[in-house]
């Protein structure tokens, strides 16, 4: 017997495989929780996937949840974008002045070991606590972009940058055919790890910081009640927007990486 | 006149040029000639800007506009060969005009259709000649132009670069005396032991 697949097939079949993969694993660590909960059998410590399920869908249909989501959302994703922008002029600054580098190096390089813990304290003592997620996400995320586009920018083609100074290319084409293509992929890289480093930060501000009406009051009132399927319920809302914003992102960076490895520069 | 007056070049300790004087021609091409390692590829790059000497003058390159075919293709991999060429030309020059120059090298549209990274050594190499020889320089710099390209490819080619290089102060690399008496260059040659 012989057995052909066509390319069509083959296509639907690679389709299928790509929605049911990460289905099923995401049904394997459902069911292992499951049992978990079994296994333990207290709420108070762990609540089923079935009554976190239940408590968000209690969640989404009130007011006060779509508030708080998108108290926090604007917040941290502000302070990723502000970062993103600093990081990379400061990191192109660098590139460009010695002076610059020697003096931003120790500052990125304190701001990596510092503990989190000790910028919010320190940020509540200064700023109203209303704007404590954007700046604990924009300290957090601006080192990652910083150090990344840097490497990127040092890694830049030398033979392509000394073509671009015999010819005279013009510096936003030069910026669109050499540097950027070079650069987006260290900035990519950055922003994969800045995105959850952002989410992480910010709410770990905004438990500690408490400003009214944001997931991190939210998560506090939760410990406080002893409420774990609330607990769990927002931490879910986490991992969903800080996944829907990655995937947001990195489908707007990878559509420019694409148009600039297809268009002409000039 | 382009000349050079005791121009010398060192890497660290090592001294590449020495003491060079060097007169080029407006309009003229010369060829440079030497073993590897007698800095006909640094004095290439003094030529172009890429260098300062460390000792000795270089005048008459003043308001120049330089263009080169470097050793190496240096070509954007993510852009087209007309992609390739538009980059260092001026906006006035139509997309056409790039289109035709490279048909004229013998690249065809399927050819012209493709990222360069896709394109033969050879397409690339031709890519990288007529980018040098569209744009309006007045010195060019041509580092070793044939290098990996088949007989006839070749004799097209320098056919091609002897058109476009007519007026022009131009000096080809060679490691190929025939390629320079073929071209009917004034050749100099270095000797000096160094780098290349």
């Amino acid at each position: 017997m012989t057995t052909s697949t066509t390319a069509a097939e083959a296509a639907t079949g690679s389709g299928w495989r790509k929605v049911a993969r990460p289905l099923l694993v995401l049904g394997f660590w459902l069911g292992v929780w499951q049992v978990a909960t079994l296994a333990v059998h207290q709420d108070l410590l762990l609540v089923s996937p079935g009554a976190v399920l239940v408590r968000l869908t209690e969640l989404v249909v009130t007011g006060d949840f779509w508030s708080t989501v998108w108290y926090s959302f604007v917040r941290i994703v502000a302070g990723f974008l502000l970062a993103a922008v600093v990081g990379v002029l400061g990191a192109a600054l660098a590139a460009a002045s010695r002076i610059v580098d020697a003096l931003a190096t120790p500052v990125i390089a304190a701001i990596r070991s510092t503990p989190v813990v000790s910028f919010i304290i320190l940020v509540l003592m200064w700023a109203d606590s209303s704007r404590l997620a954007t700046i604990i996400s924009f300290t957090m995320v601006v080192p990652v972009i910083y150090t990344n586009v840097l490497d990127g920018i040092r890694h830049r083609d030398r033979s392509l940058l000394e073509v671009s100074t015999v010819f005279g290319v013009p510096l936003l084409r030069r910026l669109s055919a050499i540097d950027v293509p070079a650069v987006l992929p260290f900035f990519i890289a950055a922003c994969k790890i800045g995105i959850g480093l952002a989410w992480k930060s910010g709410i770990a501000a905004e438990v500690i910081g408490l400003p009214k009406g944001s997931i991190g009051e939210r998560l506090y009132q939760a410990k406080l009640f002893l409420s774990t399927a609330d607990l769990f319920a927002w931490t879910v809302v986490i991992i969903a927007l800080s996944f829907a914003f990655e995937r947001f992102a990195l489908a707007v960076l990878a559509r420019a990486q694409a148009r600039l490895a297809n268009g002409p520069a000039a | 006149m382009i000349a050079l007056r005791g121009v010398t070049k060192r890497f660290g300790d090592e001294v590449v040029l020495d003491g060079i004087d060097l007169d080029l021609a407006p309009g003229a091409l010369t060829a440079v000639m030497g073993p590897n390692g007698s800095g006909k590829t640094t004095l290439g790059r003094l030529l172009l800007g890429l260098e300062r000497p460390d000792g000795g003058t270089i005048v008459g390159l003043e308001g120049r506009r330089r263009a080169a075919v470097f050793q190496e293709d240096r070509l954007c991999e993510q852009l087209t060969a007309v992609g390739n060429v538009r980059l260092v030309l001026d906006r006035t020059t139509p997309a056409s005009d790039v289109v035709d120059e490279l048909h004229q090298v013998g690249l065809d549209d399927e050819s012209l259709a493709k990222p360069v990274r896709e394109l033969s050594g050879g397409q690339r190499r031709r890519v990288a000649i007529v980018r040098a020889l569209i744009v309006r320089a007045d010195v060019v710099v041509l580092d070793e132009p044939f290098t990996g390209l088949d007989v006839e490819a070749k004799v097209a080619l320098m056919s091609h670069v002897r058109e476009r290089c007519a007026g022009r102060t131009t000096l080809l690399i060679t490691h190929d005396r025939a390629e320079a008496e073929w071209f009917g260059a004034r050749v100099v040659e270095l000797t000096h032991p160094g780098k290349d």
